[in-house]
């Protein structure tokens, strides 16, 4: 019996042995993909990594890669674990010619640990609507990106809402907006930006906290029925969303005076509540569910030649993140390639390309990304690029978007940005680099 | 008279939580009395039975079945596969450790769960599946009494009354039939019912299977309530305090543990919980089944511990 | 005929009482520490493979390491004292955020008089993470007076979810960062920096020996015969004289020390940052895994079970890919929690004391070889 386990050892250290030889392609851009198809968030998992996936595949059937640079990418199953994260983030960022080209690890407690590790491995973090909101100064935090939109973002942006529907910004005054969060450094980042709003726009702001994973909520929602808030909002992930949306169905809360974040409104989040989820409100990551012009060259040089894994979930919201996560990455190093040439990009060099990144009108036109996003530019001082954020509504069958455009109060949000990574920078005794003086 | 109402909804729903926890929990208890082996298992049988349940129920409905004739086919399906893994588990985990301590037997269950979870997910998927058995709104009753009337979930109650029919069944099945005895006789002494021509391979079969049933029936409910989903998982770890305030051995034990643990966290969460922070009923049920054991070491309806040298 | 201790006679107490009273053994300890000290450095220096990179190091040997003290320290309460335990996340998370809070500074005003101790170094921080966790594991231990087994068991889960609710609700603990996350101070031992991935090894690597050397001493001296007893049927033992209460207690003060320490470092050389996710009931369970795969009351199976519990899991995930079969990253971690499951069934059953019986089995084939008896 130990032979065998011995033998086995052997076979795997074998094999790992046998292949690093094949990596040795050179023209290639090696990206990783940290997954979590499997465990209790596997459902909002799935999708969004079907969709990095399949952008990726598109740009080497139809482009031939990035600029002729072939994109190899591999996938580590993480199962929203940090120490399976860190485990495959090392297992993952030194190979391809050049090194792992950029990490988006959907989970805020992988972004967390990978902060301390990526300046250290010079390798840029993209962290599309999630991580640390104060990651937006790209003078403290040089390697996160915070790109699209924040929690900060989406809380300033749910007010403006509600005070839309209300008919007002003063009609805020004296209203009660309680948030139903996941209680984990995920749940508890929008806090801050909530009660700096109640602060100013004189409304009641209760926290109420949901153990994980949240499959028990009954107390939360009889003391939302209890209290009868004006509007609540929603900071779920996985099988905490739908079950609040079940439980307030069950004490009778209306739908549509609940809004979910950005993560809290996708299909897997309203469809075992069925029926019930009706008029239920979230936010979007600029982007929704459905079709675009991307998706038609996705039917044609992926969908139609069986390179997915894709099923139910295509075109559907977090699908769609997940295409728009690797369009922006390789964005950001087709931006590189024009200072530094057309051959594989080391992460400091796309980190270069982030922070030049300029998404204009027509460029998303181009990618086929037209009525998902708005124009984007990123900067050296600036890693966020992007201040603004819809709304949608189910309607039992599908996401209707029911808003234009919001802007984020920024008079609110930069101080806070400020702070709080000066804060860090004190912590870690970083010396803030200055961006002026950056090309 | 407002206070009052808000007090009563808080407890019934309590109540009526804590029920559904005793559901996971009576796997555990099952499993335990008849072989002493604390079956970490029952959490992961639950996706299990929930999965297969749902999984076939949606492939009969697309065919066109009707929904009722795909539930049955659904659940005899589900049934199968639960006596699939009862069989599977006791001859190739159970049978060759008969005899050992307690705590290889945990441990051999959790390898079980690794299992189960890895198999039950690459056989029927790993996404929500909804599964639409039960009503899942509410009545509300008294409202000429308290204002906005006092809220009862019915899947709740639905839970409920399950919970009560499955309880009547196994006390029939325990106390009339003749497997049901030979149970009962293997769970006082192994050694004793075995000379007596008893066979336990067919014995810890049966309660294996019985278990699965009753996982089955937790995810019915469960499956209505949440979607059929990985996170089912966790139900087990809701139901070890009620395990323990019940008694590990004792079937009424885990409905009155039950009826404990859901009143006691959503009281301590409704009334207690806004001036500590609030999220405090996963701890507070395991801290009042602390509390529970340091005055009757073996639960409340547990068997004596009676220790000789 | 290698392993044989005839013709090793002891002419002294000292030499009839040492740790390791065989000769092979002691070859064999040096032998071990030296490849741990020395060699392992030296390849990586040299970027041997499978060297090459961080990835060993860092994905692999710290982890290891770490995770060996927590199961040594799991395996004195439950495999030397019989206590049953599966609080170790919670014990770790003392420690780490204990940790934390000495590293940055303490400042807590009670009105009366305020306690105010400035940010420590990290040694004794960490130290100090491993006093504040035995305090704790005494608190949790008293219980363990009365409840016994299973029961114990899912008695200490209430320290476990009370934890996880502490360090995320009380702000205190976390510097009131506005998210509950917090970052590990630099590690900073007497004005030597450790942060390549050889040093944070090395730092393991001495915590690790130095506990482990100490726990392998204390274990058979006259408190870890006490904790025996206890484990063996603890009525006699009380009988016999021994105290349970300060056996017990001790095993928990003892064991919550080591898995403090072992959560500081998780939280300080291994993550870097962290939230109280990282120290959940998964890692209780994991724990409990290692010391039960590894064997019961031995402190090399503390080791071996670390090694097979997380290495084995990582090198499953990775052969499929490495060997170019097109299966799905999906289908891959399901088949290793399926696979993983059933080695474990099977070691279970063929082995119920552990890889540390495997390892006596081995020994005394090895004393006879080549003959048969």
């Amino acid at each position: 019996m130990l032979k065998l386990t011995m033998a086995l050892a052997a076979v795997a250290v074998g094999a790992t042995a046998a292949a690093a030889p094949a990596l040795a392609q050179q023209n290639e851009q090696f990206l990783p993909s940290l997954v979590y198809r499997t465990g209790p968030y596997a459902p909002n998992g799935i999708p969004f990594a079907n969709g990095v996936a399949d952008y990726w595949t598109l740009l080497n059937e139809r482009d031939g890669g990035i600029n002729g640079v072939k994109i190899v990418f591999e996938e580590c199953e993480t199962g929203y674990a940090t120490d399976k994260g860190v485990e495959c983030y090392e297992r993952l960022k030194g190979k391809g010619p050049t090194g792992a080209g950029y990490f988006s690890p959907l989970s805020t407690g992988i972004t967390f640990a990978l902060t301390e590790k990526v300046p250290g491995d010079k390798i840029p973090l993209l962290t599309m609507g999630y991580g640390r909101s104060e990651s937006r100064n790209g003078a403290v935090f040089p390697w996160n990106f915070v790109a699209v939109g924040s929690y900060w973002t989406a809380a300033d942006v749910a007010v403006q809402h509600i005070a839309k529907e209300l008919g007002g910004v003063d009609k805020l005054k004296g209203k009660k907006i309680s948030l139903v969060y996941h209680d984990s450094p995920y749940g508890k980042e929008p806090i801050a930006a909530l009660e700096e709003r109640a602060k100013k726009n004189g409304f009641t702001f209760k926290a109420i906290p949901v153990t994980h994973p949240g499959v028990e909520q009954k107390s939360q929602w009889l003391s939302i029925r209890q209290d009868r808030p004006d509007y609540v909002l929603l900071w779920g992930w996985g099988v905490m969303n739908s079950t609040a949306v079940k439980e307030a169905a069950a004490v009778g809360y209306p739908r549509d005076k609940v809004i979910g974040v950005w993560w809290s409104g996708a299909e897997p989040d309203v469809t075992p509540a069925g029926e019930q989820s009706k008029g239920y409100k979230a936010l979007m990551l600029q982007h929704g569910a459905g079709k675009f012009k991307v998706h038609a060259d996705l039917d044609k040089f992926v969908i139609s030649k069986n390179k997915t894994a894709t099923k139910d979930d295509y075109a559907q919201v977090l699908y769609n993140r997940g295409l728009l996560n690797s369009m922006l990455g390789t964005e950001a190093i087709r931006t590189a390639m024009k200072k530094y040439g057309n051959k594989p990009m080391t992460g400091e060099q796309i980190r270069w390309g982030f922070e030049n990144l300029n998404l204009t009108e027509a460029r998303i036109k181009e990618l086929g990304f037209e009525g998902m996003v708005s124009p984007i530019k990123l900067s050296c001082q600036d890693h966020q690029g992007a201040d603004v954020a819809r709304v949608q509504q189910w309607d039992g069958k599908e996401w209707k978007i029911i808003s234009g455009y919001y802007k984020a109060d920024l008079s609110i949000l930069d101080p806070m940005v400020k702070d709080a990574s000066a804060k860090y920078a004190a912590e870690k005794k970083i010396t803030p680099r200055d961006c002026s003086k950056e090309s | 008279m407002v206070a009052f109402g808000q007090f009563l909804e808080v407890l019934i729903s309590g109540l009526l939580a804590g029920v559904l926890y005793s559901l996971v929990a009576l796997g555990f208890v099952l499993i335990f009395k008849a072989s002493g082996v604390f079956n970490f298992a029952q959490g992961a049988m639950v996706l299990l039975a929930g999965l297969a349940l749902v999984r076939a129920l949606d492939l009969m409905v697309a065919k066109g079945m009707p929904f009722w004739g795909a539930v049955i086919v659904g659940l005899v399906f589900a049934a199968a596969v639960m006596s699939l893994t009862a069989y599977l588990v006791e001859r190739f985990v159970l049978g060759p450790l008969v005899n050992q301590d307690g705590l290889t037997l945990f441990m051999a269950t959790i390898g079980v769960t690794f299992i189960i979870e890895g198999g039950a997910q690459m056989l029927f998927g790993a996404e929500v599946y909804p599964l639409p058995l039960f009503p899942t709104d509410a009545w509300f009753l008294f409202e000429k009494t308290f204002e906005g009337g006092i809220l009862v979930s019915k899947i709740d109650v639905w839970g409920g009354m399950i919970a009560a029919v499955l309880v009547v069944g196994l006390a029939l099945f325990f106390q009339r039939t003749k497997t049901g005895r030979a149970l009962r006789a293997v769970a006082d002494d192994h050694a004793a019912a075995q000379s007596v021509g008893i066979s336990l391979d067919w014995i810890w079969f049966i309660v294996w299977l019985v278990a699965g049933l009753v996982a089955l029936v937790a995810a019915t409910v469960w499956g209505t309530k949440l979607g059929v989903q990985f996170s089912i998982t966790f139900l087990a770890l809701k139901a070890l305090p009620v395990l323990i305030i019940g008694g590990f051995t004792s079937v009424p034990g885990a409905i009155v543990g039950g009826l404990i643990v859901g009143a006691g966290e959503k009281i301590a969460e409704a009334y207690l919980g806004p001036s500590i922070g609030g999220g405090i009923e996963y701890w507070f049920a395991y801290v009042l089944a602390l509390a529970v054991l340091l005055a009757r070491p073996q639960g409340l309806f547990g068997e004596r511990i009676i220790e000789r040298i | 005929m290698l392993y044989r201790e005839t013709g090793q006679f002891k002419t002294s107490y000292a030499a009839d009482m040492a740790i390791f009273p065989i000769r092979q053994d002691r070859i064999a300890l040096y032998v071990l520490l030296a490849i741990a000290f020395i060699g392992i450095p030296v390849l990586d220096a040299l970027q041997v493979w499978p060297f090459a990179g961080e990835y060993l190091l860092r994905a692999i040997l710290i982890p290891f390491l770490i995770l060996s003290l927590a199961a040594v320290g799991l395996n004195i309460l439950t495999g030397y004292c019989g206590q049953l335990s599966l609080g170790s996340g919670a014990f770790m998370a003392v420690g780490a955020y204990s940790a934390y809070k000495f590293g940055t500074g303490v400042h807590l005003p009670l009105g009366l008089f305020d306690i105010a101790i400035p940010a420590l170094p990290v040694l004794p921080s960490i130290l100090l993470g491993g006093v504040m966790a035995a305090a704790v594991g005494i608190l949790f231990g008293v219980p363990s007076l009365r409840i016994k087994g299973l029961y114990l068991a899912v008695a200490t889960l209430a320290a476990q979810f009370f934890f996880d609710w502490v360090f995320i609700r009380v702000q205190w603990f976390t510097n009131y960062t506005s998210s509950g996350s917090v970052t590990a101070p630099e590690l900073n031992f007497f004005g030597l920096i450790v942060n390549k991935p050889v040093e944070r090894y090395l730092l393991c690597l001495i915590f690790v020996t130095v506990v482990a050397l100490l726990a392998k001493n204390l274990v058979r001296g006259n408190i870890g015969r006490q904790w025996m007893a206890i484990r063996d049927m603890d009525i006699a033992a009380e009988l016999m004289g021994i105290r349970p209460l300060y056996a017990k207690l001790t095993a928990f003060a003892i064991s919550s020390f080591i898995m403090g320490i072992a959560g500081a470092l998780w939280a300080f050389v291994y993550l870097g940052s962290w939230e109280p996710l990282a120290f959940n009931i998964d890692r209780s369970f994991q724990i409990l895994f290692m010391v039960i795969i590894g064997g019961l009351g031995s402190i090399l199976g503390s080791f071996l079970g670390a090694a097979f519990i997380l290495v084995l899991p990582i090198m499953l995930d990775q052969v499929p890919h490495a060997l170019g079969i097109p299966i799905s990253v999906e289908t891959v971690s399901l088949l290793v929690f399926v696979v993983t499951g059933a080695l474990i069934c099977w070691l279970l059953i063929v082995e119920p004391h552990g890889f540390a019986r495997l390892w006596l089995t081995g020994k005394e084939k090895l004393r006879l070889w080549p003959y048969p008896y």
